[in-house]
């Protein structure tokens, strides 16, 4: 039955090439750990898309609940914490997931750098790795005011403060994070929020397709 | 899918319903050596070490529940603040004299900029072909000096946090909502004369201090009160009260009346 679906399915889409190629990929004996137990450290990428794809979960499940408003934010992440079953365990994802993948994506790029990964033909994908880097920090930067307590909106002050900073455009960067020129508050909550949970991820998923299309291309860096 | 040049487009599908590839794994055989297929052999190791590391992700959640300090509050000038771990080493760069100040720009944009900068340009800047570390002294000793700071950086910052402060002015305030009648009798004893002791500690609010827990939203009855307002309890002393005995247990019906809705 399954196999006349698929086979139904195939006939008109030719989906087979897509997946067999991604499947039957050869996976080399220096990358493996199972024969070089060294070879852990090429697992740091994988984990840190591991974690992403839990911080994707949690954070979806986060904003059933979470209320992007300077009255409400503070209550539903601390009705979230202490009210909701297993609200402590999302939230405890989200937030250790953070730091882990920063953590993990940090061990990843320190891989490819010593391993001599990104020279050619591989430097287009360690460009895009660091954009992923980047945009990596700027939803930590972000997820870190959303809980509207002490520390997140005095950090964020900070942070703001650092990016008025920037020669020429640092006032613009201001207004477009803050959303007034002189305040802090409701404004910022829900441009970070915006920010957070739409655009920053939405730069993520093409950036991470293109570093898996690449690799999938060139295949991974020989052994040293 | 073979799609060469030259189709013809009009009324093709592009799909060929004949000479499609099968859906069958490569051979083994054609894996030479030690190489595996990804699917399933090397995704089920994956899994394995995704498996492990899931369980210490989880122990972590479990064990260190995320924190949440008290509701933003603009007003508070006193607040001290504290990024996230991971800019820690932006944070303590900038208190350094010629990263802040007038020299800010040094330590906000130019520093890390040079470095994000030398991280995104790496293969434009090492061109040769070796790709042990070893044999690429520059590349390997930047990174080295790269870590070392950051990892000093962070260090720096961590240790001259005062993390007591930074608890105690975090701390989530109990808000207790409690409707003070007062003209009531008990309530103008206790901010009497012969109450003075009792607000010298607990405050003219009854609010507490630190010396001593608030009144309002108490759990004790009538009775218990008094019983502490002649006997003391914990670091309060004593023979507190200075009036009579009937204005005492009026007083602790007052004070006993001092619950939460």
């Amino acid at each position: 039955m399954l196999n006349k679906i698929y086979d139904w399915v195939d006939e008109r889409l030719d989906i087979t090439p897509i997946w067999r190629d991604i499947a039957d990929h050869e996976v080399p004996e220096h990358v493996n750990p199972a024969h070089h137990f060294s070879a852990f450290v090429y697992c740091f990428g994988g984990l840190t898309f591991f974690i992403t794809v839990i911080q994707i979960l949690s954070g979806m499940f986060l904003t059933m609940y979470y209320v992007p408003d300077i009255e409400n934010a503070w209550k539903s992440v601390y009705y979230l914490q202490n009210e909701v079953a297993f609200g402590e365990i999302v939230r405890g994802m989200h937030h250790w997931g953070a730091s882990l993948v920063i953590v993990m994506m940090f061990l990843h790029t320190l891989r490819v750098f010593f391993t001599g990964s990104y020279k050619k033909p591989r430097e287009l994908n360690w460009l895009v790795g660091v954009g992923i880097f980047g945009v990596m920090l700027g939803l930590g930067f972000t997820g870190y005011l959303l809980p509207w307590d002490m520390k997140a909106l005095f950090a964020t002050k900070v942070g703001i403060e650092i990016a008025a900073s920037v020669p020429f455009v640092g006032e613009l960067i201001k207004t477009l994070l803050a959303g007034d020129a002189t305040i802090l508050g409701a404004q910022t909550l829900t441009r970070f929020f915006a920010i957070h949970v739409f655009f920053l991820p939405a730069v993520l998923f093409v950036l991470l397709a293109l570093h898996f299309i690449m690799i999938r291309r060139q295949g991974i860096s020989g052994p040293l | 899918m073979h799609r060469g040049k030259g189709m013809k487009f009009v009324g093709d599908s592009r799909v060929k319903a004949t000479g499609r590839m099968p859906n069958k794994p490569k051979d083994y055989s054609e894996y030479p050596g030690r190489t595996e297929a990804f699917w399933p052999d090397f995704l089920l190791k994956e899994w394995m070490v995704g498996a492990v590391f899931l369980i210490g992700y989880l122990l972590l959640t479990v064990a260190h529940p995320s924190p949440l300090e008290g509701q933003a509050d603009p007003t508070n000038t006193a607040y001290i603040p504290l990024p996230d771990w991971y800019f820690l080493q932006m944070y303590q760069l900038l208190k350094y004299t010629y990263a802040s100040g007038p020299y800010n720009i040094i330590g906000a944009i130019i520093i890390p900029g040079l470095a994000f900068g030398a991280l995104a340009l790496a293969p434009f800047l090492d061109t040769t072909k070796e790709r042990s570390p070893f044999k690429r002294p520059l590349p390997t000793a930047f990174m080295l000096l790269a870590l070392a700071s950051m990892i000093y950086l962070t260090w720096e910052s961590v240790v001259n946090h005062d993390w007591e402060a930074a608890e105690a002015q975090g701390q989530i305030q109990e808000e207790v909502n409690v409707e003070i009648d007062e003209t009531a009798e008990g309530y103008l004893l206790l901010t009497g004369e012969q109450g003075k002791s009792c607000i010298a500690c607990h405050g003219a609010d009854l609010a507490g201090g630190a010396a001593a827990p608030p009144l309002v939203g108490n759990e004790l009855t009538a009775d218990e009160v008094a019983e502490i307002m002649v006997n003391g309890r914990g670091a309060m002393p004593a023979g507190q009260w200075a009036g009579t005995d009937e204005e005492l247990q009026v007083v602790a019906e007052f004070i006993a009346s001092l619950k939460e809705e």
